[in-house]
């Protein structure tokens, strides 16, 4: 045999003594610096969830259903193990109590780790965010909000994917044309479902779009809002006007209102 | 491209380190793993200097300015800090190669069975040939060749000239080869009688 053939036996030979590192490494290292994402189970509003958390946050919300799934998904997304634990730490508790039940008001910035969605979606998120308990948006509002108002469809594809589903209130996101619109984490039923343990009439929330009023006015303060604001929830019954469109509000005098900001949809339902 | 994407993750790490830091132990494992396994020489040892590695590379970096940890090497400085955490851990004991654990394998399922007895076997001759070799060429060709160590990096990890390196290797691998020789004619013999 040549030397040179037995060099690529040598080779060969050697690197079939190379061995990978063990699967659990990575997991080990990132527990013992306390950089490792857990999980908890939590109820929520329409039956019990798992909810991820690293250092930057909650990273990850879904209905609890099996463990070993969820689990997997984590890894699938971030490329890191999850382990499951019985509580979460205080601050994580206190933010679940409050977006998820109303309880005491968190103070301060919700801590979501969006770091590794594109900006666009990070965007659309946190400002889906501000949408307050009790109320709704339209995907155009959030389009309109995050600068792109005629990116609805966008919007709506990133709220679709809105990985914190409940604490990032996606169910808060309505179509401007009344309807309830698509939800992620279980259909429309589940969306419905959501809204209605946070206290929202969704009937009455679909019957003023189908009759074609979109804003609620004040003929006292001239002020035009979305109807679940809750500036025009204070408005008599005396004193409210029913309004089709921004344009129309603005032509009969009304102003926009501070706190919901209300936009016309860019290509209004026919 | 492995300039590039090293520099990319210190750059990483050096803006926010415990994002980042993950992604340096995925990059890394294999190497720092290997590393300690050819100085303690077995799994489960060569497993706890790997984490003890990482959890102490965390600490560093995290104590190093920004601008240091932009431009480290990433490579030959954990290479360095395995080869020297994997002597501390041997430090006392004797290392044992036990090379059934070398040359064992998980399997991938569709092996058949005869190629599984031959590749088992063949990879215990190559632990038993490296084993074999003077501890002064042993650690140097196993870096070289089993994990893929270049020259380079072999020098820094071994905080020696590349020169003298890269002669280690040479000497190491002609004393396989006559291991091997001697071995594939002593089978030849075996064979003939």
């Amino acid at each position: 045999m040549t030397t040179h053939t037995t060099d690529r036996m040598i080779s060969r030979g050697l690197a079939s003594l190379r061995q990978p590192a063990p699967a659990g490494l990575l997991g080990a290292v990132l527990g013992r610096l306390g950089l490792d994402d857990a999980y908890v189970r939590v109820e929520g509003p329409i039956g019990p969830l798992f909810v991820a958390f690293g250092r930057q946050g909650i990273s990850l919300i879904e209905r609890a259903r099996d463990a070993g799934d969820f689990e997997h998904t984590f890894q699938a997304m971030f490329g890191r193990p999850v382990r499951r634990v019985d509580r979460a730490p205080e601050v994580i508790e206190r933010v679940i109590d409050a977006r998820l039940w109303g309880g005491r008001t968190h103070s301060g910035p919700v801590p979501v780790d969006l770091h590794e969605l594109p900006d666009f979606e990070q965007q659309v998120l946190r400002k889906v965010l501000e949408i307050p308990r009790g109320e709704v948006r339209p995907y155009a509002w959030v389009a309109a909000e995050v600068g792109r108002p005629l990116a609805v469809r966008a919007v709506g594809n990133a709220v679709a994917r809105n990985p914190i589903p409940f604490v990032i209130p996606c169910h808060r996101v309505v179509r401007s044309d009344g309807r309830i619109g698509n939800y992620g984490a279980g259909g429309p039923t589940a969306k419905r479902a959501v809204l209605e343990a946070e206290g929202m009439d969704t009937s009455e929330m679909e019957r003023l779009p189908a009759a074609g009023v979109r804003f609620l006015g004040s003929d006292t303060t001239r002020i035009y809002c979305y109807p679940s604001c809750r500036n025009a929830r204070r408005i008599s019954s005396a004193h409210r006007v029913p309004l089709r469109s921004a344009d129309d509000a603005r032509r009969a005098g009304f102003r926009a209102c501070r706190v919901c900001r209300p936009v016309d949809a860019p290509f209004r339902a026919a | 491209m492995e300039q590039g994407i090293a520099g990319e993750l210190c750059a990483r790490m050096a803006a926010d380190l415990d994002a980042a830091f993950p992604d340096l132990v995925v990059q890394h494992q294999h190497l720092v793993f290997r590393v300690a396994l050819r100085v303690v020489g077995d799994s489960a040892s060569a497993e706890d200097v790997a984490q003890e590695v990482f959890v102490r590379a965390y600490r560093t970096l995290a104590r190093y300015p920004a601008e240091r940890v932009r431009v480290l090497r990433l490579r030959p400085w954990l290479g360095r800090m395995t080869l020297n955490l994997a002597r501390n851990a041997i430090r006392g004991w004797r290392a044992t190669t036990d090379i059934g654990a070398l040359a064992h394998h998980p399997q991938a399922p569709d092996d058949n069975p005869l190629q599984l007895v031959t590749r088992d076997d063949e990879r215990r001759m190559w632990a038993r040939l490296l084993a074999g070799l003077p501890q002064r060429y042993r650690l140097a060709v196993a870096l070289r060749h089993v994990d893929g160590l270049s020259y380079a990096e072999l020098a820094e990890t071994l905080g020696r000239p590349l020169g003298s390196v890269k002669s280690d290797v040479h000497r190491g691998t002609a004393l396989l080869r006559a291991a091997y020789d001697a071995e594939q004619r002593a089978l030849a013999r075996q064979e003939a009688v």
